[in-house]
């Protein structure tokens, strides 16, 4: 199966995203009248997972801040390397400012990705960015909240690959979804994306 | 005319045999260049690849497949950023590359993938890594490491 067909049976998730990429209130106004209020739309919310140091975390460690979320797993040979080079890019552009930001990477993959891998891998690219996983079901949890798509696709030997949302999200310091930094998004949009991030706290 | 392409073919092949020149190797019909790779977070699991292949030829080549002693399963690879949704396959059949084309393994897209990597790759190390053709048959090509991260093979300043 070539990556074009896949991709085709993905679009529809694909369709959610760019519709969760409308803030809530545009999507109400899609949303028929007679339809109940819980139709709208909500990306984001309370979240229990586990850091680096296999400790609790929860959105309560984002201490009100404005964040920057990546999904990701460190099997990836790409996508998860050049994004968290990227960041670590972004951190390095924003300078002390970049403390009042959280960077978060999330793993899909909780199975292979333990608090010791997952901590490892993102602290090779710095040590600002905080390294999450958790057990599969508050991976599972996160991961429909934050209407993130990743998907499991079995390769030879038991082995398996991620399908997964390859965008950096913004989200406000109350945790509501404000838009996406896109994957290989140029640093000259991307920057001033953050810096209004930071402004709106 | 075949015969005489295959003779040239061969002794280009004997002249450089299977060793990588600076930059650019010639096998058979095939112009095999810019191949790098990139250094890996410890613990990291997989790796890509990269390297353009340009066939010169009259009929189209055919990549079928990877062999290296660094990971447990060395393959070719498609990778694609669609709609936001990251996705990446095995490329059971390799990928064909047509006369007169170049076939670029590059981020984002095909590349050399290293599943179930046995040590971290570091910044400066050289891998050799053997690409299969089907006509053509196999080549080492040396992939240079770059930095964790790196967008491209090319040194930057
Ligand atoms: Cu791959």
């Amino acid at each position: 199966m070539n990556v074009a067909k896949t991709i085709r049976y993905g679009a529809w998730a694909a369709v959610a995203l760019l519709v969760a990429a409308v803030s809530a209130v545009t999507v109400m106004k899609f949303v028929k009248e007679d339809v109940p209020q819980a139709a709208t739309v909500q990306i984001g919310g309370p979240f229990e997972l586990v850091d680096g140091k296999g400790q609790v975390f929860t959105d309560k460690n984002l201490d009100g801040k404005p964040t920057l979320m990546f999904f990701g797993f460190t099997y990836c040979p790409d996508v998860c390397p050049t994004t968290l080079s990227d960041m670590q890019g972004w951190i390095d552009n924003l300078g002390p400012k970049a403390d009042d930001l959280n960077f978060v990477f999330v793993s899909v993959d909780p199975e292979r990705d333990t608090p010791d891998v997952i901590a490892d891998y993102v602290a090779a690219f710095g040590s600002h960015v905080v390294p999450l996983t958790g057990s599969v079901d508050q991976v599972k949890k996160v991961v429909k909240d934050y209407r993130v798509y990743a998907r499991k696709v079995p390769l030879e030997d038991g082995d398996y690959t991620m399908d997964h949302t390859a965008a950096v999200y913004m989200l406000n310091g109350d945790l509501d979804f404000v838009g996406t930094i896109s994957y290989q998004e140029p640093e000259e949009t991307a920057l001033p994306k953050i810096r209004k991030l930071l402004g709106s706290s | 005319m075949k015969t005489r392409a295959l003779l040239v073919a061969a002794a280009l092949v004997a002249f450089t045999g299977s060793a990588a020149l600076a930059d650019s190797i010639q096998h058979g019909d095939l112009t095999i260049k810019d191949a790098w790779s990139r250094a890996t977070p410890p613990k990291a699991k997989g790796a890509g690849a990269f390297v353009s292949i340009t066939n010169n030829g009259s009929e189209d080549a055919h990549l079928t497949g990877a062999v290296s002693g660094y990971a447990k399963r060395t393959e070719i690879h498609e990778m694609a950023v669609n709609d936001g949704v990251m996705k990446m396959r095995k490329l059971e059949d390799g990928v064909v590359i047509p006369a007169g084309k170049t076939l670029e393994l590059k981020p984002g897209s095909y590349h050399v993938m290293f599943m179930g990597l046995k040590q971290p790759f570091k910044m400066g190390e050289e891998l050799k890594v053997t690409l299969e053709f089907e006509k053509a048959g196999p080549v080492e090509v040396t992939f240079p490491v770059m930095k964790m991260g790196a967008k491209s093979g090319k040194m930057h300043h």
